[in-house]
């Protein structure tokens, strides 16, 4: 019976080392910890994420895939800026740099807008990876997709988008939405061009893809305020400019939960506190196992874990 | 036929892609922070011994393929056909096409034991034994004592293989080889 953990005892102080830093730069900061519920009656509406369900004598919850929902619940109760370490689950999601089981950070600051959001994320990304020295590479979705590929991926019908991912030699088995072939191109070909030595930061993503962030106009075009970073490939976070209209937000969820396979209760409370009054504020979500495993430049973010998935 | 989701894909699963029958070489899960996910897999095609790169959105099925690895013993060959014997107790006989043997005919001269890989039961490829023993049927004639010296020189196999071999070894001695690199392993005595 294999009973051994999956990373080595290095690895856990690494990781025990790595969260005394993350408190000490929020402590120092004034950003509050907290804690929300990993169990809730509401799931998450994003079709491209599918949560674990739990059967409770009260009935179905759901693990959380993100504490963003109870967070802004708290924000619209006034907590100011705070910040949350916890285990999230998704479904479906394993491999070399996925664990259905992972940490986030997750956090929120209330009036800032997501620039500067962005440069708290390298400043903090800069603390705890001391292998980069050099700053941060800011481009939109847009000038991403013009420079690498060069087609605009806001004007670029299916065909162009296909031709394109023909010619990079990509051979796809079935038929994609024009979103869909937008993700193809940029998780294999855009996402493989970024640097290994600084942080590439994307902002503006097509308005369709802005979840729970704010839109607005760019260059003629409906973008999302939202944002991702990355170390080389590697995607290690996402931030938003939050949303706090209650009325585009419930637009979002509905029209997401109609898109779920099964029927998913949606956050009612968390409509009910953003129409309280969010204020405003910007979050990213970070996967902090991500983070060690650059730190460590690993491999595999299994053996970063006490016990993997499949010994869990 | 079956199928698999993508989810249930792994090293070594066996799939059909567009009438040909694959494994799986090498299954990565790739996902953008909100958006489609993916599978990015390499896969060898088992007819040619190709291996190319496809992509899937997380979720698709994909047919199985019926294929299976048996342990079969080489009986001997007929025509263009050599026949293998199931080691199961069964008796079973199937007749591999030389197209399907490859590199396999280099090491076998019957009775080894060997991985046939069927596909609807047709022989799809044969993988000889990982060592096998055979005889040096013809090389230029040993150098006494040179053992040391670390050259070597061709030999040629009972089977019709050639081999390099060193220096000291002479016809009619038996070689242990290792098929999966067509070297010379150690002498047998």
């Amino acid at each position: 019976m294999n009973w051994q953990p999956t990373a080595s005892i290095q690895a856990l102080k690494a990781r025990a080392c790595l969260y005394q830093q993350l408190r000490a730069f929020f402590h120092a900061r004034g950003v509050l910890e907290v804690e929300t519920p990993a169990l809730s009656q509401a799931g998450n509406t994003d079709p491209q994420i599918s949560s674990f369900s739990v059967n409770t004598p009260q009935g179905l919850r759901y693990l959380h895939t993100s504490p963003e929902y109870p967070m802004k619940r708290l924000l619209a109760a006034g907590s100011g800026d705070i910040y949350q370490l916890c285990k999230v689950w998704r479904q479906d999601e394993a491999g070399r740099k996925h664990n259905p089981e992972f940490t986030m950070l997750e956090y929120y600051r209330v009036g800032f807008t997501y620039q500067q959001l962005m440069q708290e994320v390298t400043e903090l990304l800069h603390l705890v990876l001391p292998q980069l020295t050099t700053e941060p590479r800011i481009l939109s979705y847009r000038q991403a997709f013009l420079e690498i590929l060069g087609l605009d991926p806001h004007q670029a019908s299916i065909e162009q988008l296909k031709a394109c991912a023909q010619q990079q030699q990509l051979d796809v088995q079935g038929e994609l939405s024009q979103q869909a072939w937008l993700d193809l191109l940029f998780t294999h070909c855009i996402e493989a061009s970024f640097p290994n030595d600084r942080l590439t930061f994307i902002c503006h993503y097509p308005a369709k893809q802005a979840a729970l962030a704010r839109v607005r106009l760019e260059e003629g075009q409906w973008v999302a305020e939202r944002f991702e970073v990355y170390l080389g490939p590697l995607e290690l976070g996402n931030g938003y400019q939050e949303q706090t209209d209650a009325a585009q937000l419930e637009r979002v969820l509905v029209a997401d939960a109609k898109q779920q396979t099964q029927a998913l209760p949606l956050d009612l409370r968390f409509i009910a506190a953003v129409q309280a009054g969010l204020p405003f504020s910007a979050g990213i979500a970070l996967g902090v196992d991500r983070i060690l495993l650059c730190r460590l430049q690993a491999k595999q973010l299994p053996s970063l874990l006490s016990f993997a998935w499949e010994l869990a | 036929m079956p199928s698999y989701s993508t989810n249930e894909f792994r090293s070594g699963l066996k799939l059909m892609i567009d009438g040909d029958p694959y494994t799986i070489v090498e299954n990565e899960f790739v996902k953008p922070g909100k958006g489609q996910a993916f599978n990015r897999v390499r896969v060898k095609n088992l007819k040619t011994g190709r291996t190319v790169e496809k992509t899937w959105k997380s979720g698709d099925s994909v047919e199985a393929a019926d294929v299976v690895d048996r342990e079969m013993e080489y009986l001997y060959k007929e025509g263009d056909d050599y026949y293998f014997m199931a080691t199961d107790g069964s008796f079973e006989q199937v007749a591999a096409p030389a197209t399907s043997m490859e590199d396999a005919v280099k090491w076998l001269r019957g009775n080894e034991v060997c991985v046939v890989t069927l596909w609807n039961e047709v022989p799809l490829t044969v993988t000889p034994p990982n060592f096998v023993e055979l005889k040096i049927v013809e090389t230029d004639p040993g150098l006494k004592g040179d053992t040391a010296s670390g050259g070597t020189k061709p030999a040629i196999l009972e089977t019709g293989a050639v081999v390099k071999v060193p220096l000291y070894m002479n016809q009619d001695e038996v070689l242990r080889i290792d098929t999966r690199t067509g070297e010379y392993i150690s002498r047998v005595k």
